[in-house]
């Protein structure tokens, strides 16, 4: 054959061979701007295939059909990594029978190549390819940059199906995926809404609690005693872990500290530090903003990283292991240090790990940022609702009232009250915020377990429960 | 005592405030809340409104509270501001 | 410490329950010109409230209440003097008789509560001609008045200008305060430079009032405050020739000598005190472990 484009989306889930029962598996680099995911869904729910497992890296409110789709059966059950707030609500209310699959950024690839999420038919929504399926994020009208999270699906998936709105001519310039996975190319009008492709959330914030918070994260890591030559760091994408970069950067060009790499979770800002030279090359998994895009699409020290080789606990090593510091959130930290990324303080799901306990676990130093308490709710608690990384995991805590240090870490416990900053115990920092916001109530869990925390190693985390309608 | 004689309301609905509205009523006192933190601290909450009522000696009036985590000093500035604009002279 | 003054809005809590996580040394709880009129009654009470129950660690409460010929000025301070508030600072004061209406009253009500003569200080804030004019006569009208604090945005309404970035139109108002300040041996602050979303310009109005001798410098915005604090506080090289100073004093001392010199300049009782002054806030600010340049 000297090509594999097929006419229509139907055609191509029909070679595919997917019937009832089968897993489809899709990335979420299109963010909330996605269409493939409903688009895949809606053909399969019209060719009346039912009973599909649904194994999306992140899914997002824009993805809320799917919840149609398991109340009519398509779909039995969803594995993902993230799953925003009103898909997680509907979850929290009972809406699936079977439990929901929570893994990580990195063990979700892990589980896939290990053969434990096995997948039948994967779909790889392109903004360019060619017609034998060599395909890329970095150009297109729907561009969204690096395709980390689909080479796991394209490398193990029985059958691959490439999705773009950007046909190409053969070969492709700078293809990411290879032809040698793809079975078939199927071309549309728009994969995607380009203006939810790139996320909001790229601007550092300007409240001026969160720029406190990320002054003293700044300096946590300069007391720490990883910054200096050949320093690595990642960081989130909320505004204030944003803002903690901005500030680590003036240091490290006033110090003259020329780091080795930036990971992640790609922004403009990490950009910045790259082409300001703090680091050697940016190792990218996802673009947040177009900055990130246009640099991985122009310079060779930006790279497009596999899951895989981001964050994988089963391959030979990932990037992951070597990271010096990694900044993250949470919802909830209890007084052991758990963190909770995945419900809200009322139960409901509102997220996931994404890349919290891979980084966490392998990165030297793992710093959590977030305010003393959001809107009378404490973020410190006596036990979190759902453990999504284990306290073993986090050395530090960063919040405008105080920072603490997981005694586990006394090194850096010292260094840090050497250097003069606010250290408080973590226990100390509950109390204060009980101080003023009172004791909240302890909530009950409601009866039917909802979803399952499966850690990156495969063992199971936590479970989350129901949210009871009257509570 | 202190007699709710008019409709009177304080405090806004944006976060950690809360929007207190008083009503006269013959019967007692009847307490509505409302908040996006009622699961953790509803109890806490209708307790300072009580107390606040009990300290302005109010006996009877209809309290409507929309809450949006306002600490407790928060609450009781509001409805003490709330009771000083309701009542009669 | 006085590097720092924010205004805080006083019927949002939303803001007041953060206010003294803002790394301010002190902050201005408004009851003036950030609250409508229909809500002076609500922020009157919310303010009091806060002041009694959030504890304002590490930092100076001032509450500002509205203008002497407002119908508000007094409720404001039956209200809030109870708490005892650290200052009080009362807008629009032209000549020391407001100063005294003022101070006459804050004593009835410290009689009344209790308090102690004198407890509730006052930092009037001069924002007409006639006040910067009477700036001295202001500054020495009462010992409760602690501070003098320029207001530049309504000063240039009065003077019938444009307010600038620059400043050249306050300048003779900025120096007036600052000599009648120093001459009555008080304190003396500089009007928030209002441009909330320009974060480079604060530094260069910083410094510029820094180097007019005001104390410190106030902020209507959260985002100034760090860099009016590193602004105003001692550089190391400061804190250096600070000890230098006390070192060579010491010395001379010692040797029994009169007349000290250090890199060629004559040590004279004013640099000696300066040098105190800065060796003092070192010496504060390590204990509350954060500094300029860190």
């Amino acid at each position: 054959m000297n090509n594999k484009i097929v006419r229509t989306l139907r055609e191509a889930i029909e070679l595919s061979g997917l019937k009832d029962g089968m897993t489809v598996s899709f990335h979420h680099h299109l963010r909330n701007g996605d269409y493939i995911l409903n688009m895949v869904m809606e053909e399969v729910a019209a060719m009346n295939i039912k009973g599909l497992t649904v194994n999306a890296s992140s899914l997002f409110d824009t993805h809320l059909p799917l919840i149609e789709h398991a109340r009519n059966h398509v779909v039995r059950k969803i594995q993902t990594d993230y799953m925003s707030g009103a898909i997680g609500r509907l979850i929290s209310q009972g809406v699936m029978e079977e439990q929901v699959e929570f893994r990580t950024h990195g063990g979700r690839p892990s589980a896939i190549e290990l053969g434990i999420t096995p997948i039948d038919v994967a779909f790889i929504a392109a903004p360019a390819s060619d017609s034998m399926g060599n395909c890329t994020g970095k150009y297109g009208k729907s561009a969204c940059g690096s395709l980390g999270y689909a080479f796991p699906d394209a490398m193990n998936a029985k059958k691959v199906i490439v999705i773009t709105d950007n046909l190409m001519s053969y070969p492709l310039p700078d293809w990411s995926i290879p032809e040698t996975y793809v079975d078939y190319v199927v071309e549309v009008d728009a994969i995607g809404n380009p203006s939810g492709i790139v996320s909001g959330t790229t601007k550092i914030t300007r409240d001026p609690i969160g720029l406190i918070m990320a002054r003293d994260a700044a300096r946590v890591i300069q007391h720490s005693g990883l910054l200096k030559d050949g320093f690595s760091f990642q960081t989130g994408a909320g505004g204030a872990s944003l803002a903690a970069a901005k500030f680590l950067k003036d240091i490290m060009l006033k110090e003259k500290i020329k780091g080795s790499f930036g990971l992640g979770g790609i922004t403009g800002y990490m950009v910045d530090m790259l082409n300001a030279g703090c680091f050697e090359s940016l190792l990218d998994v996802q673009c947040f903003d177009l900055d990130a895009v246009e640099s991985i699409r122009s310079n060779p020290r930006h790279q497009e990283i596999s899951a895989t080789h981001y964050a994988s606990p089963s391959a030979r090593s990932a990037v992951v292991d070597c990271l010096d510091v990694v900044i993250l959130g949470a919802t909830e930290i209890d007084t052991g240090f758990n963190v909770n990324v995945h419900t809200d303080s009322n139960g409901y799901i509102m997220g996931g790990s994404g890349g919290h306990s891979d980084t966490a676990a392998e990165a030297k130093l793992s710093m959590i940022i977030a305010p003393l308490s959001r809107a009378r709710l404490p973020i410190v608690t006596e036990q979190v609702t759902c453990i999504s990384t284990p306290g073993k995991d986090i050395d530090v805590l960063v919040t405008q009232k105080g920072i603490a240090v997981n005694p586990r870490n006394k090194e850096l416990g010292q260094r840090l009250k050497e250097a003069g900053l606010p250290v408080v115990d973590i226990c100390e920092l509950k109390k204060i915020a009980e101080g003023m916001t009172g004791v909240p109530r302890k909530l009950k869990k409601g009866g039917r377990p909802v979803a399952k925390v499966i850690y990156r190693d495969e063992t199971l985390l936590d479970t989350i429960y129901s949210v009871p309608d009257t509570l | 005592m202190t007699k709710i004689v008019k409709r009177a309301c304080a405090g806004t609905i944006e976060s950690s405030d809360v929007y207190v509205e008083l009503e006269p009523n013959e019967k007692g006192i009847d307490i509505q809340i409302e908040s996006v933190v009622l699961n953790q601290f509803g109890d806490l909450i209708r307790r300072v409104v009580v107390e606040m009522l009990e300290l302005f000696e109010v006996d009877n009036a209809k309290v409507k509270i929309v809450d949006r985590g306002a600490l407790d000093c928060v609450i009781r500035a509001r409805v003490e501001t709330a009771i000083k604009r309701g009542e009669g002279r | 410490m006085r590097r720092s003054m924010l205004f805080l809005p006083g019927n949002t809590p939303n803001i007041i329950i953060n206010g003294d996580a803002l790394g301010a040394d002190a902050v201005i709880l408004d009851l003036e010109d950030a609250v409508s009129p229909s809500e002076k009654d609500a922020a009157r009470i919310l303010v009091r409230n806060a002041i009694q129950i959030m504890k304002f660690e590490n930092c100076e409460v001032i509450v500002r209440i509205n203008s002497l010929d407002s119908e508000y000025w007094k409720s404001d301070l039956d209200e809030i003097v109870p708490l005892k508030p650290d200052l009080i600072m009362p807008p629009k004061i032209c000549c020391a008789a407001d100063v005294q209406g003022i101070d006459s009253y804050i004593s009835e009500l410290e009689s009344k509560f209790g308090l102690e003569n004198n407890t509730v200080k006052v930092i009037p804030l001069i924002e007409t001609a006639l006040g910067v004019e009477n700036a001295f006569q202001i500054a020495t009208a009462s010992s409760r008045v602690s501070a003098l604090f320029l207001g530049g945005e309504d000063l240039t309404a009065d003077l019938r200008c444009k307010r600038t970035k620059e400043g050249n139109e306050i300048d003779y108002a900025r120096k007036r305060l600052v000599c009648a300040a120093r001459a009555a041996g008080i304190d003396v602050y500089d009007t928030p430079f209002t441009d909330v979303n320009d974060d480079e310009w604060i530094y260069t109005d910083a410094e510029y009032a820094k180097s007019l001798g005001f104390t410190g410098k106030s902020s209507i915005s959260p985002r100034h405050v760090a860099a009016i604090n590193e602004v105003f506080s001692p550089s190391q090289k400061d804190i250096d020739y600070a000890y230098e100073v006390m070192e060579a004093i010491r010395t001379a001392k010692e040797q029994g000598r009169g007349a000290i010199a250090l890199h060629g300049k004559m040590i004279d009782a004013p640099i000696v005190a300066r040098a105190k002054q800065t060796i003092a806030m070192a010496e504060e600010l390590s204990l509350m472990g954060g500094g300029r340049n860190e």
